[in-house]
């Protein structure tokens, strides 16, 4: 049954299905991800020179590097989203969830980043893991948007689940700052301790630095697709579950209708 | 000035509930008392470590302790739909968060007192820096007990909070925990004037929470 | 001007519809009985009236406050008596009524009269947890009454309480009007609540339904 509820109170069938989102195939956005990532493994496994200092380990930063800027874009979509939820005048159930799409991908890309950051140290640094400001302020980052994914899942009602997710996203963004900043401050103070400590850098040019471009767009268009797609899935749960409403709100009515008439 | 009436009912509500019931007294802090004397079986006191990672563990106890200490003034709200009957009551949301505020701030002072002395009779710590101490213990537990009262009203009326609470604390408070061991080493060391910067940034933490809560404290008050 | 108007007001527990689309009027001086079955909705109502209970659609004012914008406005004038006490277990029943007086932003010492009206003063030391069901019951209307509401709303007031307290009940619903109070009451007891009520409204799976005024038993043959 697809009964749908009008305000006056009457329940009647058919007509347009609220929520009701188009199923995604294949997109144009698809076919462009695809192709710029391709594009991107062939350029930076191939067409970029191996770095002078570190060798073939240099070229982990295609990935490392734009995965750290999505991570960060992402929490940053995360919290405009909220932003957006939150004002009276924007809201709408899409931007919380575009906010939890957002915060999906970047909590997947913030672990992506650590993780090839720790390779990346590995034969640079010669330890998995250094102190380093960025890497820790990351960690701190993962820990943080772990805690708000997992209060996503928590709530009932959209509109309660909205409120609270949006002020969790916007505190935990606030924080971001002063992480980095007490990090920061902490690691300068202990400069002289380390020995041997350069940092995960290297002078690009030429091939390198167009290559690193590239992976930055590719990867950007990657988001977008994934937050579409995912935006898209939620969408339809959301349609799904405002038919049960309706269909519920009409039962309850139904129930009251022949409780009298018995 | 309401605000302010209005939060001091609510402090004093929660503190004389914990005078009668106890449960900071007798159940937190007993758990920082353990959490002191486990360390030291986790670092054997005889290569001296103790005395050098004081200021760390002592703020590790301090935390693991606030988190119980939040989860109490939530639970008093839990009982009888007490909770309701705050929202009912008219009383400023900010207010409340205040109010909650202060009286863990309260608990908590007194707590780390006490584990204070514990960890200058187990781990042979020498006091010295006292004014650092002092400020630093403030404006973190201030800072602390803020952000837990944001959170602890976030998660109220959810599902497996128990859980959620401590995951959505532990990483927000991490410059707490830098800031307040850093201080507390500088000042143990000898060295205050290096302890006054996280003493600052201690204190821009704790007016970050302490804002952070009175704007968000109602609506999310609303929502539990 | 209406102390509550309610119109097609649907609310939702969680995913359920508890109001399906009610409506409601109530008149400054009323005193108003919800009757239905159990789950039918009247605690909902109660709730939603009290802002406790978001608005799903529909609208709803309350002493003059738009319910879908502002949910906190009204509740400083109103009281709920729901089917929990609001109590701090470790207070007193005297430290638990002075806080909710004092909370509503009345004296302390309007706790006291509260008290004494409801007959609590011999329990007035005692902690919440020790009370008995049927004090729990009193101290819950006792808390109500400690605000001085102009807006009471009962959720089966009725239920656990003593004969002596159902008579000390019924005096207070009596005299609310004369005191200026409006008064809804949502009672299985229609016998003792129909004796109270200026008016009936059923309601019935989440709808409202006026019924055909029924006439006072004190002014029945």
């Amino acid at each position: 049954m697809t009964s749908t509820y009008s305000p006056d109170g009457s329940a009647h069938s058919g007509g347009a299905r609220p929520g009701a989102a188009r199923v995604p195939r294949w997109s144009v956005l698809g076919a462009a991800t695809v192709l710029a990532l391709g594009v991107q493994a062939v350029l930076a496994l191939w067409v970029a020179p191996a770095d002078a200092n570190q060798g073939d380990a240099q070229r982990l930063m295609y990935i490392h590097v734009p995965a750290a800027w999505l991570a960060y874009l992402a929490f940053t979509v995360t919290a405009v989203a909220s932003v957006l939820w939150l004002w009276p005048r924007t809201r709408s159930v899409k931007w919380d969830l575009v906010a939890g799409a957002s915060a999906e991908v970047g909590v997947v890309f913030t672990a992506l980043t650590l993780a090839l950051g720790s390779l990346w140290g590995r034969p640079v640094w010669g330890t998995w893991w250094e102190w380093d400001a960025r890497l820790t302020t990351t960690a701190v980052l993962l820990f943080l948007y772990l805690g708000y994914l997992a209060l996503r899942r928590t709530g009932d009602s959209p509109d309660e689940r909205g409120r609270r997710c949006a002020i969790a996203a916007l505190i935990a963004f606030a924080d971001v700052p002063v992480v980095h900043f007490s990090v920061t401050w902490w690691e300068t103070l202990h400069q002289e301790a380390t020995v041997f400590n350069p940092k995960l850098e290297t002078n690009i040019t030429g091939t390198m630095a167009w290559t690193l471009l590239w992976s930055v767009v590719a990867f950007t268009i990657l988001y977008v697709y994934l937050v579409r797609s995912r935006t898209q899935l939620a969408e339809m749960q959301e349609g799904l579950e405002e038919r049960e409403l309706a269909n519920a709100i009409a039962e309850r009515i139904e129930t009251g209708e022949s409780a009298v008439t018995v | 000035m309401r605000l302010l009436r209005e939060a001091v009912l609510v402090a004093g509500k929660d503190l004389r509930i914990e005078a009668r019931s106890r449960v900071v007294f007798a159940q937190v802090l007993p758990f920082g008392g353990i959490v002191l004397v486990l360390f030291a079986f986790a670092l054997d006191p005889d290569r001296g470590l103790l005395p050098r990672v004081a200021p760390g563990l002592f703020w590790i106890a301090v935390l693991l302790a606030s988190l119980l200490a939040v989860s109490r003034a939530f639970a008093i709200e839990a009982d009888n739909g007490a909770r309701d009957g705050l929202r009912l009551s008219g009383i400023d949301p900010a207010a409340i968060f205040l109010g909650k505020t202060a009286a863990v701030v309260v608990e908590l002072l007194a707590l780390e007192v006490v584990l204070g002395a514990g960890v200058v009779i187990l781990y042979d710590v020498r006091v010295t820096g006292g004014p650092a101490l002092l400020l630093a213990s403030l404006a973190a537990t201030t800072g602390l007990a803020a952000t837990g009262s944001v959170y602890g009203v976030l998660a109220a009326g959810l599902r497996a909070r128990e859980t959620l609470v401590p995951l959505l604390v532990l990483p927000f408070v991490a410059p707490v925990m830098l800031g307040g061991t850093r201080a507390f080493e500088a000042a143990l060391g000898g060295v205050t004037s290096e302890a006054w910067p996280w003493v600052e940034l201690l204190g821009v933490f704790a007016l970050m929470a302490t804002t952070i809560g009175v704007l968000v404290f109602g609506p999310l008050l609303e929502e539990s | 001007m209406p102390v509550a108007s309610i119109r097609s007001a649907v609310c939702l527990l969680g995913r359920f519809p508890a109001l399906a689309g009610a409506d409601l009027e109530v008149d400054d001086g009323e005193i108003v009985l919800l009757s239905g079955p159990n789950g039918a909705g009247k605690s909902t109502l109660l709730r939603l009236i009290a802002g406790l209970v978001p608005l799903h659609t529909g609208s709803a004012t309350v002493l003059g406050h738009d319910l879908a914008r502002d949910r906190r406005g009204a509740r400083r004038s109103l009281s709920l008596v729901g089917h929990e006490t609001f109590c701090y277990d470790d207070l007193t029943v005297s430290e638990n009524l002075r806080f909710a007086a004092r909370s509503a932003g009345r004296s302390a010492s309007a706790g006291d009269e509260s008290l004494e009206r409801l007959g609590l003063a011999r329990v007035a030391g005692v902690q919440h947890s020790r009370l008995s069901a049927g004090q729990k019951r009193r101290l819950a209307l006792a808390v109500a009454f400690a605000r001085g509401p102009r807006l009471l709303l009962l959720d089966e007031p009725h239920a656990g309480l003593d004969a002596d307290g159902r008579e000390v009940l019924d005096g207070i619903v009596s005299a609310a009007p004369a005191e200026g109070r409006t008064v809804l009451i949502a009672s299985h007891e229609l016998d003792r609540a129909r004796a109270l009520a200026h008016r009936e409204v059923a309601v019935v799976a989440g709808r409202t339904r006026e019924v055909a005024a029924v006439p006072r038993r004190s002014s029945a043959p």
